[in-house]
């Protein structure tokens, strides 16, 4: 009734324009990069400095440039996970909980494994990390799909039942005796990742992370599996109507989605820290969500949002130790962007037309 | 025996004021069909934006309206999200806690800097009401906010929902908007009145915390308050009343848990276990319910008119 008021109004259509397609992550960068500057500008820095050290400066040496993979690694494995339910239509915000699940393995299996070369050990910490991500996202996944019981709050919830598991461990069985720290012993030599580069952080996790982009790739676009996903995904009637079994392909995604967020556990384990903490991940659980949203669920997009959000990681750093700009710029410019881009979406599915 | 129960029921009822606060909250936008993943960030930005206005301008009343003020504006921005974008609502939320929480943690730092003491204020006192009884004085030794909290807002809640027309409005847009539309109610309207209200309340439940519990502002304040309140919203199967009741199973669980850490006894289970308890039975209560948990049937779906 009010829209009726208005001299525009949206028509759907189906096919957006070519040059809107490619406009809109210009746009979105654009208006991102505005509405971030205010933030600098009240941190009195001038906003074009600020940028510099933001986003170019850490591509400038090899040292920070590998720092942005080493950052993107674990957002690569979140998004590439959160992708794989959310094509199929089912939302697993659990992947927090799933990624310590991981975590969890790899710092147990990185104990037991002591002696074990690593050519064994770190393929069996990858298939432990990777079925603990799955075992934790299996109640929620049967709830669905069995009980119909809503995925969004079971998977969130479980993400903090799986903080105080890691609190409860951390402090007490795996408290270190000497220095009483929360954080589970030191894993073998052993299961350590390997480093891609020598002397740098960069390790096997973004290795494991690109093949993860690979297999998104390749089920999403190569399987017909894939393609029930997203036929799922798209609409359940229409694809049980099509013969595919709906139950059984979310149940799938929603376990290959745990699987990848617990390897990403493991590679923050077994390629930063080399024990479990309570800090291990910087909500990258969340994250994945908003790189899985950015790169519209899409391999490629995937890769290229969790890139430029290490990009981002490692600037918010760099500005923050040359300019004094808090770092939490970093979080605040991805949230921003985020929200600009789900705005920018509909301009994608609406033209503005004027009334007659 | 006696003091330790004393203790905990007042404690209780502190502990529940910002959960059900915030629950409340996301009880009436629920109520008209928005899941407001945003809440644990709404609840931060409020518990610093009132920290920050109470320290600026010496008036703990001047904190608490201020932070009510951002909780409005977030819930206005999840509607032009939600509402008028028609963007997916788990999405919207999640990137509203991730804006909220960073845009605090800048604020923070740029204003009091990475000091090692956190700074503080004088926070809200509680009011003394009959001091010198032994059992009731200590338990009525509460916070006006938690008087508020369980004496208006919660019935208040209630008597909208249930006894008014714009209750009416509210939960027939989470229940059916195409006949709610055609009524002559404007959906949108309705739902941008419930985010707005539920961002208020919980940036005011965030406030109590950094105004009247703590006097002061941590990255830990709200560590999943939140997501609680969440949580007791379905458990209370969207009636202000049972939402209240669950906030206060919750906090009962946390002030006993926090006791018997101080008391330094040794138990057999993890007193992390205390801490997970509402999250494990919120699921299991979704289980019980099943398919007939009352959930609005609208909620998660957005509204346009084709």
């Amino acid at each position: 009734m009010e829209a009726n008021r208005l001299k525009f109004q949206l028509v759907k259509t189906n096919t957006p324009p070519w040059w809107m397609r490619s406009l809109i992550p210009v746009l979105v960068l654009l208006i991102t990069f505005l509405i971030t500057s205010g933030l600098i500008l009240i941190s009195q820095v001038n906003p074009f400095q600020a940028y510099y050290y933001f986003l170019v400066s850490p591509l400038s040496s090899q040292v920070s440039f590998l720092e942005v993979l080493v950052k993107a690694t674990p957002l690569m494995l979140a998004g590439v996970a959160i992708s794989f339910a959310f094509s199929a239509g089912y939302y697993n915000i659990g992947a927090e909980g799933q990624l310590y699940a991981g975590a969890i393995a790899a710092a147990w299996l990185g104990i037991v494994l002591v002696g074990v070369p690593s050519i064994i050990a770190i393929p069996l910490m990858l298939i432990g990390g990777f079925l603990a991500g799955m075992l934790w996202a299996l109640l929620p996944a049967l709830l669905k799909v069995r009980l119909a019981v809503d995925e969004v709050v079971t998977t969130l919830l479980l993400n903090s039942v799986m903080a105080y598991i890691v609190s409860a461990l951390l402090n007490g069985p795996w408290r270190d005796p000497h220095s009483g720290w929360p954080q589970s012993p030191e894993i073998a030599d052993s299961t350590i990742f390997f480093k891609l580069i020598p002397r740098s952080r960069l390790h096997l996790g973004f290795l494991i992370a690109l093949i993860a982009v690979f297999v998104l790739w390749f089920v999403l676009t190569r399987t017909s599996f894939g393609l029930k996903m997203r036929a799922v995904g798209l609409g359940k009637p229409a694809a049980q109507f099509a013969g595919i079994h709906v139950g059984r392909t979310t149940l799938i995604a929603a376990l290959i989605s745990g699987g990848i967020a617990g390897i990403a556990g493991v590679s923050e384990v077994a390629g930063i820290q080399y024990h479990l903490i309570g800090d291990l991940s910087a909500h990258y659980g969340y994250t994945g969500v908003i790189i899985a949203t950015l790169g519209g669920l899409n391999a490629i997009g995937v890769m290229v949002a969790s890139l430029f959000f290490g990009l981002i990681d490692t600037g918010a750093q760099t500005v923050s130790r040359a300019l004094g700009v808090p770092v939490y710029l970093g979080e605040v410019t991805q949230a921003v962007m985020l929200l600009v881009a789900l705005g920018m979406y509909l301009l994608q599915r609406y033209r503005i037309v004027r009334r007659a | 025996m006696e003091i330790f129960l004393v203790n905990l029921i007042a404690a209780t009822l502190r502990v529940s004021t910002p959960i059900v606060l915030a629950a409340i909250g996301e009880t009436y936008s629920e109520r008209a069909g928005i899941l407001n993943l945003g809440i644990e960030g709404i609840m931060f930005f409020g518990a610093f934006a009132g920290f920050f206005a109470a320290d600026q301008s010496g008036s703990l009343w001047v904190g608490l309206l201020v932070a009510i003020f951002t909780g409005v504006l977030a819930g206005l921005l999840m509607g032009l999200l939600t509402v008028t974008l028609g963007v997916n609502q788990h999405v919207s939320g999640l990137g509203i806690t991730l804006l909220l929480t960073g845009l605090a943690l800048f604020g923070f730092r740029l204003v009091y800097g990475g000091r090692s003491t956190p700074p503080s204020i004088p926070s809200f006192k509680a009011l003394e009401v009959m001091p010198d009884n032994p059992i009731l004085g200590p338990i009525l030794s509460q916070y006006w906010l938690t008087y508020v909290t369980f004496l208006v807002i919660v019935p208040l809640a209630w008597w909208i929902l249930y006894k008014t027309n714009l209750g009416l409005k509210i939960r027939s847009v989470g229940e059916n908007p195409e006949a709610v539309d055609a009524a002559g109610v404007s959906v949108p309207a309705v739902r941008y009145a419930v985010l707005a209200i539920g961002g208020g309340l919980m940036a005011a439940g965030g406030a109590f915390l950094s105004l009247a519990q703590l006097g002061a502002f941590t990255h830990g304040i709200i560590s999943g308050r939140g997501w609680v309140a969440i949580a007791i919203v379905i458990f209370g199967n969207w009636h202000p009343v049972r939402v209240m009741l669950g906030g206060l199973i919750f906090g009962g669980t946390f002030a006993l848990q926090l006791r018997l850490q101080a008391m330094g006894l040794q138990l057999p289970i993890p007193y992390e276990t205390f801490l997970a308890l509402p999250y494990i039975v919120t699921i299991i209560a979704l289980v019980i319910a099943g398919r007939n948990a009352s959930y609005p049937a609208a909620l998660l779906k957005p509204y346009r008119r084709e």
